[in-house]
């Protein structure tokens, strides 16, 4: 069982749900960015959550397949088209082999999510599939897919004719909101930056991609005056390396933010200013350059109220999907 | 050195030992991470040492933060305890100072530093103080470092020179980051040499490069076979400089699969290295050429 890739699109990498444990040495959990979209995929053709899938940023790939299996595309929203007729997001089909899947133009959002039967069965690398640009590790020697490529599947399960209920997935808001607990180097912007940061509209810069996404439009911040400690560097947003963590809003310079996502570095020298919460780092991943966002200051009471409602919306889905 | 806790989010605790560097910053934070991991805490699932600090991520499905904060509180006391010595290795790195490579990526991102008309390493030379760059890099290379952390990108490691305070170097990072720098290049930001492990962008000020790769992963590279990272914080190193034809030399060793490093194990004594600085590099300058 395999796929052919008649044309990657723009990025388009091998994904699962990541290689934890080695943040450490400076390799990063990576995976899908939009984590809920690849689980529901894999959910709607009958895999385990975490088995590898397609993540397209953008613009959707041209994949030819070989046998006959099922597919569902999610996150994202953007023409399916199996040989060249319509087919229905966060939804199940049949493609039988030699049919040919692609993507029109994308309307909203900025990934989607392409989930085969039995999983795509590239090699893992220290525990994962996830393809790691950087690092060429994990997906098809650590690079995106290009054309001609070749992708293996796994044994296909229960693969069958599943639709998942669009009310039950998240209503982004306009201009999006980013829950933000402040913390880590919080103390090194005065009262009125703190303030100005969550009151300004932000938009996503064009630097924006797997390892973070950097925001412009707010006002540069204003420091609180100090004699750099040693070993630092020389400008107030430099602190001596130390690590940081998933969602952290670093601020070179003090003037555009860069929240770090899921193939981070795991150290540098730059302040921060607290981090995005867990619940909605995934809707960073579905963010456009251009967006317009608002960073909203929470609690962390608050934090673990969305963290749990987040779990149980996929419960949910997972229930419906598994009753059907 | 005051230690500071603070969560980054809700899946991460910060813990900042001081905010300068010192030896003893990092001694402390290893031992408190070394003591969070022995003591197996459920939820807990990474550990990330740094230089003069360290991070715990945590499932807080598992463990609330606030119980995992205090559990980190109470460790601090039993930590505080351990003595600031390690058995770890020293390794010789060879490096080719002044190279084409990095040469042309100083001159093709000259707008982004702190001084157009010179070179990295004419400027870090000037401001600290330097007649010229050869006595520079003598500096550079002379006394031996100290891996205080590793990460950023795929094992790069963080070297804090083995020297007292007023001799250590300090270079401000580019004014914006470059989006390229050479594989294998020896940088410099803040108080820390680095060596870039794969290539990508970077802020760091560039002096040379290292024929001697340190990620691998394909693990093909002779003793990167076991796990594709070299380097483990408390690793200690000695640059060697190196001229064009004893690169080129190493390279051919190292795709041959017949280069290995010069490394030899030794034991790091934070109180006799302040004790006696000169006497400890001179000890482990012995063990490395096996006298």
């Amino acid at each position: 069982m395999a796929i052919k890739v008649r044309k990657p699109g723009l990025s388009t990498s091998i994904q699962d749900l990541g290689r934890p444990g080695y943040f450490h040495l400076g390799i990063p959990e990576g995976g899908a960015m939009d984590r809920a979209a690849l689980r529901v995929a894999n959910m709607l053709v009958g895999n385990d959550e975490g088995a590898a899938g397609l993540e397209a940023v953008f613009m959707g790939p041209e994949l030819e397949f070989q046998e006959d299996t099922w597919v569902a595309v999610t996150g994202a929203t953007m023409p399916i088209l199996l040989d060249g007729e319509p087919r229905e997001g966060w939804t199940s089909f049949p493609v039988r082999k030699g049919q040919v899947l692609s993507f029109g133009f994308l309307k909203e959002g900025a990934r989607i999510y392409i989930a085969i039967a039995g999983g795509i069965d590239t090699p893992a690398h220290l525990g994962s599939r996830s393809t790691y640009v950087i690092g060429a590790l994990g997906g098809l020697d650590g690079r995106p897919l290009a054309a001609d490529d070749i992708l293996p599947l796994g044994k296909a399960g229960d693969a069958a004719a599943r639709q998942v209920d669009q009310a039950l997935l998240p209503a982004a808001s306009q201009p999006v909101e980013l829950r933000v607990l402040p913390g880590l180097y919080w103390h090194r912007i005065t009262e009125a930056s703190q303030e100005r940061f969550f009151d300004e509209e932000w938009t996503v810069a064009p630097e924006a991609d797997r390892m973070g996404y950097r925001f412009r439009g707010g006002s540069p911040m204003e420091f609180v005056p100090r004699e750099q400690p040693f070993g630092a560097g020389s400008d107030p947003s430099n602190i001596v390396d130390g690590c940081y963590s998933y969602g952290s809003i670093q601020v070179p310079g003090g003037t555009e933010p860069i929240v770090l996502h899921r193939d981070a570095v795991s150290g540098g020298g730059y302040f921060t200013i607290g981090a995005v919460i867990s619940a909605d780092m995934d809707l960073i991943g579905q963010l456009q350059p251009n967006t317009r966002v608002r960073f909203v200051k929470v609690d962390m009471e608050t934090a673990l109220a969305a963290r749990k409602e987040r779990r149980a919306r996929l419960q949910t889905i997972r229930d419906a999907l598994a009753a059907t | 050195m005051k230690t500071r806790y603070t969560f980054g989010g809700d899946e991460h605790i910060f813990v900042e030992m001081d905010d300068e560097m010192s030896l003893e910053a990092f001694f402390k934070a290893i031992a408190i991470s070394k003591a969070v991991k022995d003591a197996k805490i459920d939820g807990v699932t990474e550990i990330l040492p740094a230089n003069a600090s360290f991070e715990v991520r945590f499932n807080p499905d598992v463990i609330h933060p606030d119980t995992m904060m205090a559990r980190l509180k109470e460790l601090e006391g039993t930590a505080s305890s351990a003595e600031p010595r390690m058995q770890t290795r020293i390794i010789e790195i060879p490096v080719y100072y002044q190279d084409p490579w990095t040469h042309e990526t100083v001159m093709r991102f000259r707008e982004r530093h702190q001084d157009p008309s010179g070179t990295d390493l004419e400027y870090a030379a000037r401001i600290n103080g330097f007649d010229s760059v050869e006595s520079f890099i003598e500096a550079h290379h002379a006394q031996p470092w100290f891996v205080s952390m590793v990460g950023f990108v795929s094992g790069l490691p963080f070297l804090y020179q083995l020297v007292e305070r007023e001799k250590q170097i300090e270079v401000p990072k580019y004014l914006r980051p470059r989006t390229d720098t050479p594989k294998l290049t020896v940088g410099y930001g803040g108080c820390f040499s680095c060596i870039y492990s794969v290539r990508g962008a970077g802020g760091y000020q560039m002096f040379g490069i290292t024929p001697m790769p340190i990620f691998d992963p394909q693990q093909e590279v002779t003793y990167l076979k076991d796990f594709m990272v070299f380097f483990r914080p408390g690793d200690i190193v000695k640059f060697s400089p190196i001229t064009r034809e004893e690169h080129d030399r190493i390279v051919a060793e190292v795709e041959a699969g017949t280069y290995e490093p010069r490394m030899a194990e030794v034991t790091f004594d934070l109180d006799a290295f302040n004790a006696d600085m000169t006497g400890t590099n001179d000890r482990l300058m012995e063990a490395l050429h096996g006298n």
